[in-house]
């Protein structure tokens, strides 16, 4: 019996799939790789990698210094994304001013990247507030922590945005456990169903908190997690800059120029444990992480920039200043103690409070008085 | 559009359905406001299975009313970001029970968006559900699920039990620059009520008192305001007046209405749907003992759901809160 089903169109088929290894511009050693590595994305300028070097530098100070920060109490938490400096740095730099950014409890370096004040970018980890920006102005959504819950809001923003005539693009970051998660399957469907501007990106980090990949997927690789939903995706190597921007900045183009989401899988290694009150050594090998310290996304795009005669020991020692100039302005504010008021806990919960949400802001009020 | 005009010009009142009366504000938000989007699950070609979005995209297109993948979260999540556009999505969950995929992006994301972000991103949308039971549904389908949104801060809940209500509610829920998750009793959708839209009743916040009385306060919302009239009308018979009360919106909650009724009756019974324990109908309970105490001339009495899973079709009727069981329960109510 002939089914009545549409005959598969080849082409269609390998245009959604992921290039068969992870695109790669720049290898470990800071040489540029051969065609084959490339999947056909070209190194972007000189001046951006430059920028991006120098961002990096921030970006990992800024962990650093926020790690520090936790194990004086300052914070109440942390997830350092030590290693992953590549995806959150490129991932920044591929988005335009009108472009949204939704990132997770992972992703503080993203904010700050994005011009987030640093204090602020920590509001949620410092526990002054639930989100310390306005995301309107920053055009980033608070930072989200059930899993995967914001990737469907990614794509009714970009969506609406459309709907608008904006050219805006959305791009979300999600982590590898993430994607086995209901609200990441039913955002992309979402996204590819209604067209939206939107670019998932998988940081793929190989945990979730101690759950290794091979728990979370059968897959070839995550990358290939788009085709069911028809959505073009990529996978590109996580620690290289200069083809986490290339394939992002395409991905985009792709999202913007009205040709639907894009699901983007960058591959990187969770260099610290989850979160500074996580002990790996329960559930991995330090031989394992070893691995993974050559593969560093600063060193590499350092040695190929200084090999191309784009970055002088000058430069470095300059950029290493400014990082220290900002860790030390970031200690110095966020050793001051945040001015709390309890009645605020009442504010925003409505826009106009109950009756009885009025009453309870009082007796706090009252409470609080009493006790200072 | 629901009341005719007659031939020497005068508005003559129509019988109009809740669906109708709910079809109607729909249409009316449609055209008064431009960022107002209707979506969900069968809501586009076929109007919604209780065809409460009939005939909205023919009217205003794909646009403005349209059918989504059969996702609740992704649903709920879609608006969300919808929302943050400046966009007023009204979201149709298709029943009670399959509204719990969208929990999650109901609790956690637009009932505390305005509130993580101190006031900057807010959700002005709309999720309507149909619940409760009566209609003779099978499972998963006649689900008194109020009292878990009600006990989310951040959500307001609204729930008629008239036509008007129907109408003037869902507008205000559709304008409230809060998230609503306004909750349609499917036993009242086919009710009928001459009346002349657009209606425009209390706003948010104000219960109504269906039917006065001195004898006892009878505090219902939702289905079980026509049960509190007829279980009203029978003890009227008997020599009891009680005076009921429709709540219209739980959260937020007019204590005010409530106390002052009870502090007149000194008796109060609260019916609702949904099963009792750690429901609503404790919260009232406990609400109003705390402010009538020295009114009360007996403990205050609920009638609920029992503590079990909706029971099927055929049992139903057992279940759900009956006009002899409130009888029974208001004859509880220490009279001598
Ligand atoms: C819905 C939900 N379930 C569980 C958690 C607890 N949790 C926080 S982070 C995490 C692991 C997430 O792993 P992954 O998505 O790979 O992101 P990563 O932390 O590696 O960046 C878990 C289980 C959560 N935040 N949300
Ligand atoms: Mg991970």
């Amino acid at each position: 019996m002939e089914l009545p089903v549409e005959h598969l169109d080849e082409n269609r088929v390998t245009g959604l799939l992921p290039s068969r290894d992870p695109v790669r511009l720049i290898d470990e050693n800071g040489t540029l790789t051969d065609d084959d590595a490339r999947g056909g994305y070209q190194l972007p300028p000189a001046e951006m990698l430059g920028d991006a070097y120098r961002r990096m530098v921030m970006g990992r100070r800024f962990d650093t210094e926020a790690t520090a920060l936790t194990r004086q109490g300052r914070l109440a938490v942390y997830p350092s994304s030590r290693g992953q400096e590549a995806c959150q740095v490129g991932g920044v730099l591929a988005l335009q001013q009108q472009d949204w950014l939704f990132p997770t409890y992972r992703d503080t370096m993203s904010l700050v990247t994005r011009g987030v004040d640093a204090v602020e970018a920590l509001g949620l980890l410092r526990g002054d507030w639930h989100c310390g920006y306005d995301p309107m102005r920053e055009r980033i959504a608070p930072q989200c922590t059930p899993l995967a819950t914001h990737a469907p809001h990614a794509a009714g923003l970009a969506y609406a945005a459309r709907r608008r005539g904006d050219d805006t693009v959305a791009l979300a970051f999600i982590g590898d456990g993430g994607t086995s998660e209901g609200d990441f399957h039913e955002a992309l469907n979402f996204a590819a169903v209604f067209g939206a501007p939107v670019v998932f990106v998988i940081q793929n980090n190989r945990y979730a908190i101690s759950v290794p990949l091979s728990r979370q997927t059968a897959a070839p690789s995550l990358a290939y997690k788009g085709i069911g939903y028809g959505i073009r995706s990529e996978q590109v190597d996580g620690n290289d800059v200069a083809a986490v921007l290339a394939v992002l900045t395409d991905a985009i183009d792709h999202a913007r120029s009205g040709h639907g989401p894009m699901l983007v899988e960058a591959h990187t290694y969770r260099i610290e444990a989850h979160t500074n009150a996580d002990d790996a050594g329960r559930y991995r090998d330090a031989s394992e992480t070893a691995v993974w310290i050559p593969r560093d996304p600063i060193s590499r795009l350092e040695r190929y920039l200084s090999g191309a005669g784009a970055l002088s020991e000058e430069d470095i020692r300059r950029v290493q200043e400014s990082a220290e100039a900002y860790a030390e302005d970031l200690r110095a504010r966020m050793n001051v103690d945040p001015v709390v008021r309890p009645e605020e806990m009442f504010e925003h919960v409505l826009t106009e409070p109950t009756p009885q949400l009025r009453r309870q802001r009082e007796t706090v009020s009252g409470l609080s008085a009493d006790g200072g | 559009m629901l009341a005719a005009i007659s031939q020497n010009g005068a508005v003559m009142t129509l019988a109009v359905s809740m669906v109708q009366a709910l079809n109607a504000a729909l249409r009316d938000a449609l055209r008064a406001d431009d960022s107002v989007v209707v979506f969900g699950e069968d809501v586009g070609a076929l109007g919604g299975v209780f065809r409460v979005t009939d005939g909205l995209t023919d009217e205003f297109g794909e646009d403005r009313c349209f059918d989504t993948p059969l996702a609740e979260s992704g649903i709920v999540g879609f608006a969300a970001g919808m929302a943050m556009q400046g966009f007023r999505p009204v979201v149709e969950m298709q029943f009670d029970a399959f509204a719990y995929p969208a929990f999650e992006q109901i609790a956690s994301h637009v009932a505390k968006m305005r509130n993580r972000t101190r006031g900057t991103v807010t959700m002005p949308m709309v999720i309507r559900i149909p619940y409760g039971g009566g209609i003779g549904g099978v499972e998963h389908h006649s689900d008194s699920s109020e009292s878990h949104y009600a006990h989310i801060p951040g959500l307001k809940v609204a729930t008629p039990a008239t036509v008007d209500d129907a109408y003037s509610l869902l507008r205000e829920a559709i304008d409230d620059p809060d998230p609503v998750v306004f909750m349609e009793p499917k036993g009242l959708y086919w009710a009928k009520a001459e009346t002349e839209l657009p209606a425009r009743t209390a706003p948010f916040g104000h219960a109504a008192t269906r039917r006065a009385g001195d004898d006892v306060t009878l505090v219902a919302y939702g289905p079980a305001v026509k049960v509190a009239l007829e279980a009203a009308e029978a003890a009227s018979e008997e020599g009891v007046e009680a005076e009921v009360i429709d709540l219209r919106t739980l959260a937020p909650y007019d204590d005010v209405t409530v106390a002052k009724s009870v502090s007149n009756t000194g008796r109060c019974v609260v019916i609702s749907e949904a099963t009792g324990f750690a429901g609503i109908a404790g919260e009232l309970a406990a609400r109003v003992q705390q402010e009538c105490f020295y009114s009360l001339a007996a403990p205050v009495l609920r009638v609920t759901g029992f503590d079990i899973p909706y029971p099927p079709p055929m049992h139903e009727h057992h279940y759900l809160p009956s006009v002899d069981r409130v009888l029974d329960t208001i004859n509880q109510l220490e009279w001598d």
